[in-house]
């Protein structure tokens, strides 16, 4: 037998003396004996020293175990998900419809969690652009307002007894209805169908908030799909095509195709807009002429005399319109905004007679598919007592619909036995239903989508649902007593549109988002066959003409349709409206000559009235608002959005009117003063240009055919050589850059102002919200702006003739119907920055890459850069918007653990007392070099763009590396310097990273100030 | 003992003798505190709490509080910095550059004017402070060793440069202050009889024995300190007008920004001195040392500079016209005829205007009119730096940005309790500390007493404290510690 080797921990256990046996019997050593030993001889003493080690040592220890370490859940991957690497964003595609405008998007992830949408480059219908709107939704996924459970009369339910209770109810219901908005998805329409079949007497009626009831009509039941860029005359009759009307993201891209110009292509297309409210559209139109809702019937009335019959108009802008649109022939397109079914019979009839080669009925958009008449009835019938049961599927009528306080009368006296909801949230008309099933977000969701006839695409579920909701067409089949899944369902009805081998091509198609394809019959050949022009006269002739001030309801570009994923969006809410630049509510917009007759003063509050039924609300003045007229928007005034959307501004939906079965969007008021007050957060006050050259420019195609190089105004300094670029002489040394540059090109002639790249830069850079009360405080935080700037009638050129001080004061006013330029306005990364000469502590510098760079860390909060930057682009934290229980409402997103995910975590959440401001997406720009280097290569131009840039519609801005002279911006300098390239306050030598693109108006100047 | 005219007005009235300077002096340090002090004190200490509701507010919630916003970065902060900071200039003017010049007639204001001058700094401190938005981390913008990494403070930012112009300028005048004071706390010192006024006295004091040594420590270090002071009094408002001259906001962006704003603080700080010496000299019976004289010289002094300023604001038109930029221009028309005019007429009206009435010399010797106009360029200065503030920001180069400020309750809040601040310690400094510089004014006594009994003063009906008939007049000491009272 082996003996195992025995180890000493020591000599002394070795020779295990006494001592050692003692000592290795006691737990501790012995207690160090505290004494004076300083001349003693007695070693077994601790001198002071060791003492003194030793009650450090007893402090520290003490200290160290009394500090408590915070609990953060952070909680690791078991098992990693395949695709998830953390610090590492997955893209996953996917789409946005609400009802309103569609969106194909990208969905960036982070551990899972969606944090913002880009644009899908690989759609064929919005080409990458994505709207505002679209773009704010991933907050409202996080949005705490979302009905977390199934319930019943609002209290929590069980899912199986829910299901039991409504297929019970069903069963007996005899007439059901499913009532939704327009939905554009194939499947959920055989789901609908499906359900239809098992519970017989269903009918599926949807309605628009913003119906194209009349377009549908008057086009044989299908909506036209319209390509702008195919059109080189655009007549508009109060269409917002840019802004809010059908697809306005598809249809920007296209409207601006048509509106680049360059010293190659010297064409534009000619934009006539006629319109009451001053719209998105109108303000970017070429010659905008205000016209009352009233007249917009003869105005197009006189165009198809014209085109038809060679009549001619009148009125001189109306006839130029028009010889303009017949010389354009098939080139030419008229659009309306009126849901009026006669009206857009002629406008059809026009478009047929030009043969507009912009209109396709063969391929229709689906993305109104609203019947206003189908809904009255409805409606009628459930006051009436003769529907069993009414499933509301994102449908709110009782707040969206003019006839909504009728519905929620009848849903409150039981004239409908059985309610059920599918909103996500116990919304106006949620609130009055028995069940509410709740749907989840569409980023946990599957579906398809088809908005236009052709062109397919899908929605994935990106993140786990977050709340115990479940799908609706999961409810829907569950209580039709379907076994499948949508998932199965969905892929099944794929089966039958794509072919191959379908995995492959199903895959594909949920990578790329969109697949080519239909999922929808044919439309009925209509072309000229049913088209009561006779009739639409006669109804044209016979409208009512009122007297009085009209009023027009109108979208707002931020709010939309007023759906629940927008109203309680603080992104949104807080969104500039392109044109007033007002935020948290609606107003009442009013010509300026009618106000001062009324001395009325912007933020008066009016009661408006009409059908028996009054708004009141605050004045805002509006240049370019028609004479006889006032708009208000629609989509606001909600009580059950949630606790940012509730409570701001009215509810004008029921002053709308019906008329030839079709909801009209405009109707005869009355308007009182109230002699309250209520101001409006405007983000601008002050609207015109001051006839500022240096800040932006603008010409006239016609001026810049003659000649390219005089378009733009530059700015020269008198040296002793003669006059020279300001950047000539310099104090300052100039950086060098070795190995990027990067630059920003902005063509002002591609920005129509929708401010999609403000809701862009929000979500990525974590910027915050702040809330009514702090705008009006102009305390908003926004990195990226939109200025937007109205001509005045006044000219530095009236200087001699009526006196300096009379001119400024003059040119202060905006024109009766001014020109409109947009100007986004962000951090120039100056190289020679008044901003970075300024700060005591260096917290903000220049960056060997050309980005001026902000530090949060080191910022003590002086504000002289704020105040020293010309740009005034500088945002500082006035409060923790983070913990502040003041923003806790409208920033909610900050605050509790469910918003926070949105949060992008490459961005630092600022602190309170710092300065910041636009980064040029430095993290973007990190990540796209640290790819790059991964392959070992340069980073290739277009790999690395702004959020603002991915995110515009009409690729305005354009960013890119200035020193790679293959980039577009590079090649854009190179070929627009000296002809419409700008700096902002070129003369100020700060020698920007962005060059402004002067804009280029298709007009003559005689019809400035028209 | 230099030669001095006769027919030049005496410096101090009323006959007094060395033993009197003495009393009428510490009189006030060691009576007990009367009740017009009292009420003051309580008023002053009601503002500083004022004063400290705001700055917690402030703090604790953020600049939100203020009425600021995204392009009007400063506003009151900065204009209360400036104002204060004006005001402060009067103190080193009157002690160093009047000393260099040999101005008697500064001996018994300076001691008030120096202690106003550190006051002021004191209070125009606290705003480059508060209006940080991490105020706790404002010690970055000291050069020290750090352990942040290769972090340093940036020259050429102009706020730095303020840091160690306003940091010089107090150590500086602090020191020139209680230099003075040494031999007077030595008095008081030597007169005290309570137990705690002897020890803090004597701490005060610096073991001052009053030996020929001392006196010629003390006439050196004088001295020296007006020498360095001297150069503080035109770089401190030299530099803070750089804050606004080297940046590139139009109204700012002007070469004539140092001299003009140190004409505008020697003016709002000779307003300023008038202000407080016409209250103390009537509060504590100090009407023979500060004369009626006194307040004509300083009401000229006034006038001086307020012209000064006024040609500096005409220039400011003249050179925006003529330098043909389309933003200067525009900034002094708006500065004039914009939404902030009244601001800008206030100015002009309280600045310009007024000091010109100065040239009458009923109103130069007139002590109700002179309160009146010292406080009117005192409120017309706050409007200069307000309108340069505010007025310029405002409406800048994009008018997309432009804006309208209003001040929020705590912006006044700060702004008031700073006052309060200032009078508390004023106060106290008036209580405690001998508000006239006992051994210099006996300097100047000499030439006062060889002609005093002819002079009656302006008003016959002054109450003339009664001469001391116990001590004699020393013949010919120029300044004489008066040990044995």
């Amino acid at each position: 037998m082996q003996e195992s080797p025995k180890y000493w921990k020591g000599i002394e256990e070795l020779e295990n003396s006494p001592e050692f046996v003692k000592n290795a019997l006691a737990e501790f050593a012995d207690f160090m004996p505290v004494k004076e030993s300083h001349g003693s001889a007695d070693a077994t003493v601790a001198p002071r020293r060791d003492f003194l080690k030793l009650m450090g040592f007893g402090l520290a220890a003490a200290t160290l175990a009394s500090c408590e370490t915070p609990i953060r859940k952070a909680i690791p991957y078991l098992n990693k998900p395949e695709e998830v690497d953390p610090g590492i964003a997955n893209f996953y595609a996917s789409t946005f419809f609400n009802g309103q405008d569609y969106n194909s998007i990208l969905v960036k992830t982070r551990e899972g969690r969606p944090i913002k949408f880009e644009g899908n480059p690989e759609s064929p219908v919005t080409r990458g652009g994505l709207s505002a709107r679209a773009q704010a939704v991933v907050l409202s996924l996080y949005d705490g307002g979302r009905l977390q459970h199934f319930a019943k009369k609002g209290a929590k339910i069980d899912k199986d007894q829910l299901d039991q209770e409504v297929r019970n109810a069903l069963a007996g219901a005899g007439r059901v209805a499913i009532v939704s908005p327009t939905i554009i998805s194939p499947s959920t329409k055989k789901v609908i169908a499906e359900f239809g079949a098992r519970f017989a007497g269903t009918e599926h009626v949807m309605y628009d908030v913003d119906s194209a009831s009349g377009l549908l009509r008057a086009n044989g039941g299908v909506l036209p799909a319209y390509d702008f860029s195919k059109a080189d005359v655009i007549v508009s009759f109060g269409a917002d095509f840019l802004g809010t009307w059908l697809s306005p993201v598809e249809y920007a891209r296209q409207y601006i195709t048509n509106r680049k110009v360059s010293r190659e292509k010297q064409t534009m297309s000619r934009h006539f807009q006629f319109e009451s409210n001053m719209s998105l559209t109108g303000s970017n139109a070429d010659v905008r002429v205000p016209l009352k809702p009233s007249e917009m019937g003869e105005a197009i009335l006189a165009v198809y005399n014209s085109v038809v019959g060679g009549a001619t108009s009148t009125d001189k802008r109306l006839q130029t319109a028009i010889s303009e649109l017949t010389r354009a022939g098939a080139r030419g397109l008229v659009v309306s905004g009126s849901n009026d079914p006669a009206i857009q019979t002629l406008v059809t009839a026009i478009n047929q007679r030009l043969g507009s080669a912009a209109v396709d009925v063969a391929n229709p958009s689906m993305v109104r598919q609203g019947d206003d008449a189908r809904m009255a009835r409805l409606l009628t019938d459930i006051r009436n007592g003769q529907v069993g049961a009414v499933i509301f599927y994102h449908a709110n009528p009782v707040f969206d619909h003019p006839m909504g306080a009728d519905l929620a009368a009848a849903l409150k006296a039981g004239k409908v036995r059985t309610t059920i909801s599918l909103n996500d949230r116990l919304d106006e008309t949620g609130e009055l239903c028995t069940y509410a099933a709740p749907d989840h977000h569409f980023l946990e969701s599957w579906n398809d989508y088809e908005p236009k006839r052709g062109s397919l695409s899908l929605a994935q579920p990106v993140i786990t649902p977050l709340f115990a909701t479940r799908q609706a067409q999961d409810s829907l089949l569950t209580w039709a007593g379907s076994p499948t899944t949508y998932y199965n369902y969905l892929r099944n009805q794929w089966k039958g549109v794509l072919g191959g081998d379908f995995n492959k091509a199903w895959d594909k198609a949920v990578h790329d988002g969109v697949a080519a394809g239909t999922a929808s019959p044919a439309p009925v050949a209509q072309v000229g066959a049913a088209l009561d022009v006779n009739g639409a006269i006669n109804a044209i002739k016979s409208a009512p003409k009122p007297t009085g001030i009209e009023l027009v309801i109108y979208e707002k570009v931020g709010i939309g349709n007023g759906s629940n994923l927008f109203a309680n969006n603080p992104w949104l809410q807080e969104l500039p409206d392109p044109v007033t630049k007002a935020t948290w509510g609606n107003y009442v917009t009013v010509p300026r000559a009618y106000a001062a007759e009324q001395k009325w003063e912007q933020g008066d509050v009016v009661k408006v009235t009409a059908n028996g039924k009054s708004v009141e609300l605050p004045v805002l003045i509006q240049p370019g608002q028609a004479k006889g007229t006032v708009g208000i928007a629609l989509g606001y005034g909600r009580v059950r959005a949630g606790k940012v959307g509730n409570e701001l501004g009215e509810n004008v939906l029921p002053l709308a009117t019906m008329r030839n079965d079709a909801i009209i969007y405009s109707n005869a008021v009355q308007i009182t003063p109230t002699g309250a007050k209520s101001p409006i957060a405007q983000t601008q006050t002050h609207h015109t240009i001051m006839d500022r050259k240096q800040v932006v420019q603008e010409a006239t195609l016609k001026q810049y055919i003659k000649d390219p190089k005089e378009v733009t105004e530059y700015e020269k300094i008198s040296t002793p050589e003669g006059l020279e670029k300001p950047n000539k002489v310099s104090l300052w040394q100039d950086y060098e850059y070795k190995n990027h540059h990067w630059g920003m090109a902005i063509d002002l002639n591609s920005c129509i102002g929708c401010g999609s790249c403000v809701i862009g830069c929000q979500a990525e850079n974590n910027v915050a919200v702040v809330g009514k009360q702090e705008v009006i405080n102009r305390r908003e935080m926004h990195w990226m702006r939109i200025d937007r700037y109205y001509s005045s009638a006044s000219h530095k050129s009236d200087f001699e003739a009526k006196g300096k001080l009379d001119t400024y004061a003059a040119m202060e006013d905006p024109s009766e119907n001014p020109q409109v330029i947009f100007q986004p306005m962000l951090c120039q990364h100056c190289n020679h920055a008044p901003c970075e000469t300024v700060c005591p502590v260096l917290a903000t510098t220049h960056s060997s890459e050309g980005l001026n760079q902000m530090t949060y860390n080191r910022c003590v909060g002086t504000r002289y850069c704020a105040n020293n930057c010309p740009y005034k682009v500088r945002r500082f934290n006035w409060f923790s918007y983070y913990s502040n229980e003041k923003f806790e409402t409208v920033n909610g997103h900050m605050f509790t653990d469910l918003g926070r995910m949105v949060l992008n975590p490459e961005v630092t959440v600022r602190a309170r007392g710092v300065m910041e401001k636009c980064s040029f997406c430095v993290q973007r720009i990190q990540l796209g070099k640290l790819e790059a280097k991964k392959q070992k290569r340069r980073p290739q131009d277009g790999e690395i763009v702004s959020a603002c840039a991915q995110s515009c519609p009409t690729q305005a801005i354009v960013f890119g590396d200035m020193r790679d002279p293959n980039s577009r911006v590079s090649q854009i300098l190179r070929r627009e310097d000296g002809e419409r390239a700008f700096h902002v306050l070129d003369s100020i030598n700060t020698q920007p990273n962005i060059t402004y693109l002067t804009k280029i108006r298709n007009t003559e100047s005689s019809e400035f100030n028209a | 003992m230099q030669h001095v005219s006769p027919v030049r007005e005496p410096l101090v009235t009323g006959g007094k003798t060395y033993h009197d300077v003495t009393q009428d002096v510490c009189r006030q340090v060691e009576a007990a505190p009367n009740i017009r002090w009292m009420a003051a004190l309580s008023v002053a200490l009601l503002l500083l709490g004022v004063f400290f509701y705001s700055v917690y507010r402030t703090l604790w919630y953020g600049i939100g509080e203020w009425g600021l916003n995204k392009t009007v970065g400063w506003a009151w902060d900065i204009t209360n910095f400036v104002w204060w900071v004006g005001i402060g200039h009067a103190g080193t003017l009157i002690s160093a550059v009047l000393l260099l010049f040999r101005q008697k007639w500064r001996t018994s204001i300076n001691r008030a004017a120096e202690a106003m001058t550190i006051f002021a700094v004191i209070c125009a401190a606290m705003f480059p402070v508060l209006h940080m938005g991490r105020p706790w981390l404002a010690f970055w913008v000291f050069p020290f060793q750090n352990t942040f990494g290769s972090l340093w403070v940036n020259f050429n930012s102009p706020l730095l440069w303020d840091v160690f112009a306003i940091s010089t300028y107090f150590s500086v005048s602090l020191v020139f202050w209680y230099t003075g004071l040494v031999p007077d706390f030595a008095t008081i010192r030597d007169r005290a009889k309570g137990p705690i006024a002897k020890v803090a006295y004597s701490l005060l004091s610096f073991g001052w024995k009053g030996s020929a040594k001392h006196w010629s420590r003390y006439e050196t270090v004088s001295l020296i300190l007006a020498g360095v002071s001297t150069p503080l009094v035109l770089s401190v408002h030299t530099i803070v007008s750089m804050d606004f001259a080297t940046s590139v906001v139009p109204g700012w962006h002007t070469t004539i920004f140092p001299p003009y704003f140190v004409a505008g603080a020697i003016f709002s700080g000779f307003a300023m001195v008038l202000t407080l010496m016409l209250i103390t000299r009537v509060v504590f019976k100090l009407e023979d040392y500060i004369t009626i004289e006194h307040i004509a010289l300083m009401n000229k002094i006034m006038m001086i500079t307020g012209s000064i300023v006024g040609v500096a604001y005409i220039t400011e038109f003249f050179i925006a016209w003529y330098s043909q930029v389309e933003f200067e221009q525009y900034a002094f028309i708006n500065r004039a005829t914009g939404p902030y005019w009244w601001a800008y007429w206030s100015m002009m009206t309280c600045n310009v205007i007024t000091p010109q009435l100065v040239w009458i010399r009923r109103v130069r010797y007139s002590i109700p009119l002179t309160f009146v106009l010292s406080i009117i360029v005192n409120i017309g200065m706050w409007f200069e730096r307000f309108v340069i503030i505010v007025t310029s920001l405002h409406r800048d180069y994009l008018p997309s940005s432009w804006v309208m400020f209003s001040p929020s309750i705590i912006d006044i809040g700060i702004y008031v309790g700073t006052i309060g601040l200032f009078f508390t310690l004023f106060l106290l400094f008036a209580k405690f500390f001998p508000v006239i510089n006992m051994a210099e004014v006996k300097s100047v006594l000499k030439y006062t007493v060889d002609n005093g009994p002819t002079y009656t003063g302006q008003d016959p009906h002054h109450h003339t404290p009664q001469p001391a008939t116990t001590h004699g007049v020393p013949a010919s000491a120029s300044v004489n510690y008066d040990k044995h009272d």
